[in-house]
């Protein structure tokens, strides 16, 4: 166990600082620089861009320009190239507009997929199986954007609530009631549409893990014990149907930031992956970098406790 | 009981007829993929439908049709008068339950007991089929117990509820040699003591002979021949049962070649016409390419469906 | 039918199944997937017009001009005639009408949907083919040469292998040969050491031991590629690297190829073991022909479903750069950028935003159901049951 995790955290070390370099070198290695961005701007003269390469070490050779990254990083000094911010601070409060959206969203995607992916497995090939499987496909296939923008006019249109942004301007003056309902309003949208191409994707998967799962020896065995069929479904095949899904639940960590860049854009939602956009857009290399090394961190945080996850649910693995 | 039974395409058992009396055993012989396990798990009423289907015939247990029972009320008679043990005791227990939870489930299924009793029942269940410690093993994973102590799990589950009938199906096909022999040994005290009958799916003709009271041998879905052990080992009437016999390895036949059977089983959807054994069969005539062949009383239970040997009088 | 019949009956006579080949198998099961089948028919009917779009659309005077600007007749519905007095006569509709209407410049949206189909069905095809190449070379190694370890002598080869590449790229001939020459030099010695010593490998010398097997090397960097959440990556390099349509498809490509990989190696893995490639190995046939003649076409099968599948995720990314604003640059047009441009005039004119939407939904969803299907139909549990 102490011998798993420790072998564990060394290899996700060194994931982690391959990961760095990486993505510092497919920053850096592009063409472009951003203080080439906006050559006609005045402001940027000759020696003002000057300044800016040494203000942010792009003078130095590139291995420098790592070490003096990371380090900062590290020591909570990073800011971001376009406004002097601490993009720590930055990220903290983009984190907590985005945090509502994914919570909604996960919580939808997990309370839906389930009861939807167990009842087609069950009644495999009914109508119920059958138009839940097309519909998933087509959910699965559809462009998010283009669903995106379906569902504002539907609703914008019939019930004439507004969806854009994350509250509605000028709102502050109105009784915490309508705030209450015009922010509830406001997050809606937004997270089942984050949700609809996670619970078709999640629900596809748990009915083929239970179809699997309902052809096997043991299941046979609970039916020949005469076992009620809620039993054998619900206690001898979701029990082990569920072990894959205890990984999944480590790794929907990441969908924190990467999942959500469109759907913010359209909806003008001042999260992650808006800023990530913005940031992608400005070349702004700290914010990109400081994203994109949280989410590695995220991705291998998640693995970890789907691992150890694992182990607590399945009695066969023992580290 | 008799029924056939029949696949989409494939009719994997067609036209067969067997008796199991009280504190019987009965042996259901053939080679793999003749539709013994298809036979058992229609009896179970466990065969999957669709794709299977059941296009005719009776089950009878005590004198009611099972086929005609509501799901409900023969689920109640699964697990509780006619149990099974399945061939592959690995893939057969529940690998995330302890083996006391599968089978103190097994009797709070069919009886009104408190869990302690249950429990109770469940560590005497185990000591009966000779687990070592019951009260530890109890708690155990399947994957924590030796081949031969899973079956005898299985056993002790199958037992829980005193079972009129047991229906093991190749118990003894994936274990080692050596705990073959035990596990035989366990069912046939059990049966003593419980006073249960056995329904004992095999292929391999050598159990047979140790333990069974009646014999029914199959091919192709078809019962070919049946008797009692005396009958089928001495005076085997159906050239696919004298075959087999004739590949056992015995004293006698110490030094020579054993005798193989040309070809192989017919897959169920493409299935000879007339006799299903004429492909493969020394004694072929013509008529048997054409004509279902009937079964030929010998008199005292003994039965082959071969009138050419009937005719012959016998092997030559 | 008739081939049925008579098949069944001559097995009758053998008590056999009729043997036919896998393709036949699998054509019979894909024909009885109705679902799986009708994804394959739209897939062609696709193809065909992609082909199509790509012969009217290109050239200096094509049949239907995409970039055709029409100021007068701008945001005309579907179906709606041109009109004959304002338009200069080589500015009409070759078919007489706007089939899916105008855009805001007045551009024919049938020739740009027509245009933006070639490019949907290139970006989904090049960059799955980068994707699978490299998956299938990386897991092909991991799983069959996984166990090898990778010498501290094979490194420095590498890496001055590479350094020499770069500097000859940079143009730097004079480095690069000293390079070349380093890593020549370094791979003789190796060899000679290797030839001369064959003890334990504890006491072999520094550069011929062992520093990591190949399949750790190549799943660390499926690990390191999947931590990169990849949207973001691809959205990162796309809009650093200048606007172009095979920027975009290459990036898709080197982006995608960790999942492949994967079930690559694990093909492999387990191929490896079996008992035909043991008796391969046994009669002494060579480790290329292994995996290509008795390894590979085993594999396939997962590839192929995969690959349909990865089709169908590249035409989505691609539209949502396109959306983003990172797509292939204009005036060229792509499904993406026609729903782009058109979400301005959503209540004016929703064609623009529905005929690119439906189009790509309905082709997306071709290729899952025909990669959902295959799949089932590669399923060996399947084909047993049916």
């Amino acid at each position: 166990m102490t011998a798993f995790l420790g072998r564990s955290l060394i290899q996700k070390t060194i994931t982690l600082f391959l990961v760095s370099v990486v993505s510092f070198l497919i920053i850096h290695l592009a063409p472009g620089e951003p203080s080439q961005i906006d050559p006609l701007n005045p402001k940027f003269s000759p020696e003002m861009v000057e300044r800016m390469r040494q203000e942010f070490h792009l003078d130095k050779p590139l291995h420098i320009q790592y070490l003096l990254f990371y380090r900062d990083l590290f020591s909570g000094r990073i800011v971001s190239w376009r406004d002097n911010l601490p993009v720590l601070n930055k990220i903290g409060e983009r984190f907590l507009n985005s945090l509502p959206l994914f919570i909604v969203g996960t919580l939808l995607t997990w309370t839906f997929s389930f009861p939807v992916g167990i009842r087609s497995a069950i009644r495999r090939d009914g109508p119920f199986d059958k138009t839940t499987t097309f519909l998933a496909y087509v959910l699965i296939s559809i462009p998010g954007f283009f669903f995106a923008y379906i569902l504002i006019i539907l609703v914008v249109t019939q019930l004439h609530v507004p969806v854009i942004g994350m509250y509605s301007f000028g709102i502050d003056t109105a009784s915490p009631m309508v705030r209450f309902m015009d922010r509830v309003w406001h997050l809606v949208l937004p997270s089942v549409l984050g949700a609809t191409g996670g619970i078709a994707v999640l629900s596809r998967y748990v009915r083929s893990q239970m179809l699997e799962i309902i052809g096997q020896d043991y299941v046979r065995t609970a039916r020949a014990k005469g076992l009620p069929d809620d039993a054998v479904y619900y206690r001898h095949a979701l029990r082990n149907a569920l072990l894959p899904f205890v990984t999944m639940f480590g790794l929907i960590l990441p969908g924190l930031i990467g999942g959500s860049v469109i759907i913010e854009s359209i909806f003008s939602w001042p999260g992650m992956g808006r800023m990530a956009y913005e940031a992608i857009l400005a070349r702004d290399y700290p914010v990109i970098l400081t994203l994109n090394f949280i989410t590695a961190v995220l991705v291998l945080v998640g693995t970890l406790i789907s691992d150890l996850l694992y182990m607590v649910v399945d009695p066969r693995i023992r580290l | 009981m008799h029924f056939h039974g029949e696949g989409p395409v494939a009719r994997a058992v067609d036209g067969i007829d067997f008796q199991i009396h009280r504190r019987q055993t009965v042996c259901i012989v053939g080679e793999s993929g003749c539709g013994k396990t298809v036979t058992a798990l229609a009896v179970m009423g466990l065969l999957p439908m669709p794709p299977a289907r059941i296009a005719g015939g009776r089950i009878l247990f005590d004198g009611r049709s099972l086929l005609d029972l509501p799901a409900d009320q023969w689920r109640t008679l699964r697990g509780r008068r006619i149990a099974m043990v399945f061939q592959e005791p690995m893939t057969s227990l529940n690998p995330v339950f302890t083996i006391g939870d599968q089978i103190r489930e097994t009797i709070l299924a069919h009886e009104a007991l408190k869990e302690a009793q249950a429990r109770l029942r469940t560590i005497s269940l185990l000591n009966d089929v000779g687990i070592e410690d019951p009260e530890r093993r109890a708690s155990d994973y399947p994957h924590q117990l030796s081949g031969g102590q899973r079956q005898r799990a299985m056993i002790a589950m199958a037992l829980a509820c005193g079972p009129d009938l047991i229906i093991a199906d190749e118990p003894t096909t994936a274990l080692d040699v050596t705990v073959q022999a035990q596990i035989l040994h366990l069912l046939q005290r059990l049966q003593a003591d419980k006073q249960m009958a056995i329904q004992y799916i095999t292929h391999d003709l050598s159990v047979v002979s140790a333990i069974a009271d009646r014999i029914y041998v199959m091919y192709a879905g078809v019962m070919v021949e049946q008797g009692n052990p005396g009958q089928i080992f001495q005076q085997a009437r159906h050239p696919y049962t004298r075959a087999l016999l004739d590949a056992l390895p015995t004293k006698e036949k110490r030094g020579q070649r054993l005798a193989t059977i040309p070809g192989t089983v017919p897959h169920p959807a493409y299935k000879p016409s007339g006799c299903p054994f004429h492909p493969r069969c020394g004694f072929r005539e013509p008529a048997c390419e054409r004509d279902f062949p009937q079964m030929c009383d010998y008199g005292d239970g003994h039965g082959a469906r071969c009138p050419v040997i009937q005719r012959m009088g016998g092997f030559p | 039918m008739t081939a049925d019949t008579r098949n069944s009956a001559l097995d009758a006579a053998t008590g056999l199944p009729p043997a036919r080949t896998p393709w036949e198998e699998t054509w019979r099961l894909l024909r009885k997937n109705r679902l799986a089948f009708s994804g394959l028919l739209i897939f062609v009917i696709f193809f065909l017009v992609a082909v199509a779009g790509i012969l009217l659309t290109a050239g200096s005077r094509p049949v239907l001009d995409p970039a055709q600007v029409r100021l007068q007749e701008k945001l005309l519905p579907p179906l709606s005639l041109p009109n004959h007095e304002v338009l200069p006569p080589e500015a009409l509709p070759p078919l007489g009408r706007y089939l899916l209407g105008t855009d805001d410049l007045g551009r024919d949206v049938f020739a740009r949907m027509l245009q933006g189909a070639w490019v949907s069905l290139t970006v989904g095809f090049v960059a799955v083919g980068i994707a699978v190449i490299i998956g299938i070379i990386l897991g092909g190694l991991a799983g069959y040469y996984g166990d090898q370890e990778l010498e501290v002598g094979h490194l420095l080869v590498w890496t001055t292998g590479v350094i020499a590449a770069f500097l000859l790229l940079t143009n730097r001939p004079a480095g690069a040969a000293a390079a070349a020459a380093a890593s020549a030099v370094i791979w003789i010695v190796m060899r000679r050491e290797r030839s001369l010593y064959e003890g334990p490998p504890s006491r072999r010398r520094w550069f011929t031991r062992g520093l990591v097997s190949v399949d750790t090397l190549i799943m660390r960097a499926v690990d390191v590629m999947l931590c990169f959440p990849s949207f973001f990556l691809i959205l990162t390099v796309v809009a650093l690297l200048p606007a172009s349509l095979y920027n975009i498809m290459v990036v898709i490509g080197l982006t995608s190829w960790m999942g492949t990989t994967r079930f690559v190696r694990a093909e492999f893995l387990s191929l490896r073991e079996q008992d035909f490639v043991a008796a391969a190995r046994a009669l002494g046939i060579g480790d290329m022909r292994i995996i290509f003649r008795h390894i590979m076409p085993n594999a396939m099968a997962p590839v192929l479903v995969s690959a349909t599948l990865g089709i169908a995720t590249a035409i989505l990314t691609e539209a949502g750069l396109s959306f983003l604003g990172f797509g292939v640059p204009p005036p060229h047009a792509t499904w993406g950028n026609i729903l782009s441009d058109g979400k301005q005039f959503i209540f004016d004119a929703p064609w623009l935003t529905f005929a690119p939407g439906i189009v790509i939904l309905i082709v997306v969803l071709a290729f899952n159901l025909f990669g959902e299907g295959l799949r089932d139909i590669m399923n060996p549990k399947l084909r047993e049951r049916n």
